[in-house]
């Protein structure tokens, strides 16, 4: 069995002293530098990183009471701010654009005592589901080069994935950090909105984009979540806790608790392999005491409707700041208006354009009341549906995506079946619920991720149920041929 | 559902898009199928139904209006950025310069 990279080890090590922060973060660099060639998972490495777990060596050396990521390296989605570093959400229009200032979750992660080690790449303005739009050339499932590692966080769930890092953060606005987990075979979480601030994330849909991260172990992603949730008052939209995430309190043990399994999520669309592995693994929950309950999601099937209709519509009036005229790109016209068009029409990609159409089009004068406000409705239904579901049973557990890692290129040219890999993701997000991906077995070699979603801030029964899981299973432990050491 | 190209110069002109000859007619098609599937809501009758509005349920928060200036760092990091500047000044083209509408 491979050891795989985890904060838990690294941690334990760092504090015995038989591994240093700087020999860590420089086994990481190196990693990278071999084997990203093939995965493009990083757009840039930081240059300061070794320094800085050099600062961590010191402090620890000196005595000093360090933060709970002290020297663990940490890879940032490319659409969170790091100061000084390039920051481009994966768009030629953001070309050159440095943060001027840190991301909240980058502030919280520095304060930990995290090395960030660079940025990794993603889809073009976190509009894809494969990180095949990033303006900076594709990203490639760790499993099998040959297949995509979904996205629109695909760089980060590769990061992980390969062994570069222990951890990263992604965003999930649909889907974008469960459905990369799924498909690269590690642990994402989309946290409940408002649990982790927005601030200094470049906004896709604000309404529903969420941080969260990356990891082989739930025990992990809660860390990683305890350092960087909580009130922000930057971000008008976070909320206050009234309970934080604790991870050592992570029980592992799921008798009692009552498992929903969503009768409409299981229909049709799925890959049947991929379901019989889900269903297996739903089975282990119950050998382990847990109960299930068949339940009822009656709008499931409106809801990537509603999605495709509020996400371009937000997007489309969040992207309306790139101008060319402040940061990013830039092309010259006749006038200001010609400016605006040429950078806009040259620096987003197709898909960004499609989407930013979209939205203007459901947004503008007779047409705001059939689609935006209509979607905006069935929103309240499909939040109701898991609100009543959720009072019934303490989780719901499905296929986080249809099937496994689809081949690079296979989807790109048709919009709407790349939206449907989606399917069982974006309803967490219309509905703001909490969900997270666990690995839970393989076809084809290739890794199926389990969902697990749960009421408003109630992570706690997720990281319950996941590390029960996990301690019963090994599927995270595995890692692809090529990584393995 | 086809979009004509009239329309999509005219989406386009709404988000501030220059738009190639092939994109114009992809868009045409792409554009029009998604909305074709998106009509599916119209299958829900949603009359008494509230808009979700806000998702975090958070209410409105008010600070006084005063000027509190930045951190120097990121004040000078955010003028680098600038495509074109003067000093520390933003520097654009005019506005109404050339304005034919």
């Amino acid at each position: 069995m491979d050891e795989r990279l985890t904060i838990a080890s690294a941690k334990a090590n760092l504090e015995k002293g038989s591994l240093s922060a700087e020999a860590l973060v420089g086994s990481c660099l190196e990693t990278i530098k071999q084997g990203d060639k093939d995965v493009h998972a990083f757009l840039e490495l930081s240059q300061t990183a070794i320094e800085e777990a050099r600062a961590i060596d010191a402090r620890r050396n000196a005595g000093e009471q360090l933060g709970p990521l002290a020297g663990i390296p940490v890879a940032m989605k490319d659409n969170m701010l790091v100061q000084g570093w390039e920051s481009t959400a994966g768009a030629l229009i953001l070309e050159g654009h440095k943060g001027s200032y840190n991301a909240t979750v980058t502030q919280r992660l520095k304060d930990a005592g995290a090395i960030l080690i660079g940025r990794t790449n993603m889809d073009d303005a976190a509009m894809g589901s494969s990180t095949e739009t990033s303006h900076w050339g594709p990203t490639k499932n760790p499993w099998d080069m040959t297949k995509v590692p979904g996205g629109s966080s695909g760089g980060s769930a590769a990061a992980v994935a390969a062994g570069f890092v222990p951890v990263s953060l992604g965003s999930d606005t649909g889907g974008s950090i469960r459905q990369p987990a799924s498909l690269c075979g590690v642990v994402g979480l989309k946290p409940t909105y408002g649990r982790v601030s927005r601030y200094g994330l470049i906004a896709l849909a604000s309404s529903l984009d969420q941080i969260g991260p990356f990891a082989h172990t739930v025990e992990d992603a809660a860390l990683m979540l305890q350092v960087i949730e909580g009130k922000d008052p930057r971000d008008a939209t976070s909320v206050d806790l009234t309970q934080t995430t604790i991870p050592e309190l992570i029980e592992k043990d799921v008798r009692g608790l009552k498992l929903g399994l969503p009768k409409e999520y299981f229909l049709e669309g799925m890959d049947p392999a991929v379901k019989k592995t889900v269903l297996e693994a739903v089975d282990r929950l119950v050998a382990a005491g847990a109960q299930i309950e068949e339940i009822s999601l009656p709008h499931a099937e409106y809801a990537l409707a509603a999605y495709y209709i509020i996400q371009p519509a937000e997007a489309s009036s969040n992207l309306g700041r790139f101008d060319g005229l402040r940061y990013g790109y830039h092309s010259s016209g006749q006038n200001l208006k010609e400016t605006y068009e040429r950078t806009r029409g040259e620096g987003f990609g197709r898909e960004v354009k499609r989407r930013i159409m979209l939205g203007s089009y459901t947004l503008s004068a007779g047409y705001y009341d059939a689609y935006y406000r209509k979607a905006l409705k069935v929103r309240s239904l499909i939040k109701k549906d898991f609100d009543d579901a959720l009072k019934i049973v303490d989780a719901i557990v499905t296929p986080t995506s249809p099937s496994v890692a689809w081949g690079l290129g296979e989807k790109f040219n048709d919009p709407l079946t790349m939206y449907l890999s989606d399917i069982y993701t974006i309803t967490a997000n219309l509905a703001t619920i909490p969900a997270m991906s666990i690995p839970c077995g393989f076809v084809n070699d290739l890794p199926v991720g389990l969902q697990i979603m749960g009421k408003a801030f109630d992570e706690y029964t997720l990281f319950r149920i996941g590390a029960t899981y996990q301690s019963l299973t090994d599927w995270y432990l595995r890692s692809p041929d090529t990584f393995s050491t | 559902m086809k979009f004509t190209r009239e329309e999509i110069l005219q989406i386009a002109k709404l988000s501030r898009l220059h738009l190639e000859e092939d994109e114009i007619e992809e868009y045409r098609e792409s554009l029009g199928s998604i909305l074709e599937y998106v009509a599916k809501l119209q299958e829900l009758k949603t009359d008494d139904v509230p808009e979700l509005q806000h998702a975090a349920e958070v209410k409105n928060v008010f600070r006084a209006d005063v000027v509190e200036g930045c951190d120097e760092e990121v004040r000078h990091r955010a003028i680098d950025n600038f495509t074109d500047k003067e000093g520390d000044l933003l520097k654009v083209q005019a506005v109404f310069e050339g304005r034919t509408e």
